[in-house]
């Protein structure tokens, strides 16, 4: 597999964000890198005042927390990462746009380095890169403790 | 800002505001963050990228004369240009962008005092639009590694030789091995942990209060003093890509005077990977 080539079997709203980024030149991956950092919401409340309960990702540089949540069997993500990190909140809310709705399952199907399809190594070096390829493991995890929560 | 060695190597946020539309006043900013001058800037800043502008695309060095001499023209920067560095984490990588200016010799730069944090401390503006100047006029020498650069074979060297001192700048967990990274950073590929031998521990970040401004010089003095850094000593500083410890050579050359300060840019990623390289934990 060429390192272009979009990874199967990733969800359908991840799938389409890799290919307008995959399309973008490095300025344009930056412009929308920063699009995505700008509108990552606000954690909600319940989970703003208990963020002892999120998942803390410990090789970010910042302070960056995760936590999921289920509805019949599909999960939301909350990612909470601070206005001086836009490059790590960018691929946050990336990932959190794009894992919406999606099950356990697929989001443990998702290649740990599908963002090399994105051709995000254009623009960021692989310094950048290493800390937030971490996140997805993250979500990974809480992925996996969901589907334990699930099996009878 | 007294009792500094060269006081003019640091500007306030005052003088910063006071100087957004001098001409001959260029206010850069250079970040960890590749997004953070995007998501907002002091108005009339540009931004250099430390990763895409100042390193070779390919070999892992700076940029050459010619690159350098195209990037100043490019970005409105001309020979008698003062250019202030401005950026986050206490300027970490304003000072690493400084000192690659100075290796071309740049007559003038300086650093703001408390960087990117204590701007927006101040509420003071920030702006997303990005600037154009018309180009500079740049005539760059060849690059000069020799006064400030250090090198593997040179550093293998000096600490065989009496009157040198090497300092560490890592974490503390860095430098006794504990860690091969920073804390809360990725690993990033050295095979084995410590230090260097003969080397002392002295955490870049030590030398700034926490509104991210240096430290008195007094503070300054006895900090590095105290671990036998003086100014009689021919001294390298190290970390791990040479970044962090281009802050402390900032501190000792400019806010403490010492006349020989050299920063080793191969640092831990390099050491801690060479084969046959001495190491202490």
């Amino acid at each position: 597999m060429a390192v272009s080539d979009i990874p199967g079997g990733l969800p359908p709203r991840l799938h389409a964000i890799v290919e307008e980024f995959r399309a973008a030149d490095r300025a344009e991956k930056l412009e929308l890198l920063l699009e995505y950092s700008d509108r990552l919401p606000p954690l909600p409340e319940e989970w703003r005042n208990n963020r002892a309960a999120m998942e803390q990702v410990h090789e970010c540089a910042t302070p960056v927390y995760a936590a999921a949540e289920s509805h019949e069997g599909r999960l939301t993500f909350h990612i909470d990462v601070p206005e001086e990190a836009p490059t790590v909140r960018g691929y946050a809310a990336l990932l959190r746009e794009g894992l919406e709705g999606a099950t356990p399952e697929m989001v443990l199907a998702v290649p740990g380095d599908f963002f090399y399809a994105m051709g995000l190594q254009q623009a960021l070096s692989p310094q950048r890169l290493n800390g937030i390829s971490y996140l997805l493991a993250y979500l990974k995890r809480l992925a996996t403790r969901e589907l334990a929560k699930q099996s009878p | 800002m007294s009792g500094y060695a060269h006081p003019e190597a640091l500007v306030d946020t005052a003088w910063v505001s006071d100087h957004l539309n001098d001409p001959k006043v260029r206010i850069v900013e250079c970040n960890e963050d590749i997004l953070l001058y995007d998501q907002g800037h002091i108005p009339g800043a540009i931004k250099i990228d430390w990763v895409g502008e100042l390193n070779d695309p390919i070999i892992r060095d700076y940029l050459d004369r010619e690159r350098f001499e195209k990037l100043m023209i490019a970005k409105g920067i001309s020979n008698d240009t003062t250019v202030v560095f401005y950026g986050d984490k206490h300027n970490w990588w304003a000072t690493y962008a400084l000192w690659v200016f100075k290796l071309f010799g740049h007559p003038d730069a300086r650093i703001m005092n408390g960087g990117r944090a204590k701007w927006i401390a101040e509420g003071r503006p920030l702006t997303r639009e990005v600037p154009s100047y018309p180009p500079g006029e740049y005539h760059a020498p060849e690059r000069n590694d020799a006064a400030i650069r250090a090198f593997r074979d040179q550093v293998l060297a000096h600490i065989r030789q009496p009157g040198t001192a090497l300092v560490d700048v890592r974490s503390p967990q860095e430098y006794t091995g504990e860690r091969l990274h920073m804390p809360e950073y990725p690993q990033e590929g050295a095979l084995r942990g410590g230090h260097i031998p003969t080397a002392v521990s002295i955490p870049w970040a030590s030398a700034v209060r926490e509104d991210s401004t240096f430290k008195s010089a007094d503070e300054l003095r006895e900090l590095y003093a105290s671990k036998g850094i003086t100014p009689d000593k021919d001294v390298i500083a190290y970390c791990r890509i040479g970044e962090r410890s281009s802050h402390t050579w900032f501190v000792l050359t400019y806010l403490l005077g010492y006349p020989k300060v050299r920063n080793y840019d191969g640092s831990w990623t390099e050491w801690g990977n060479a084969v046959g390289l001495p190491i202490e934990k």
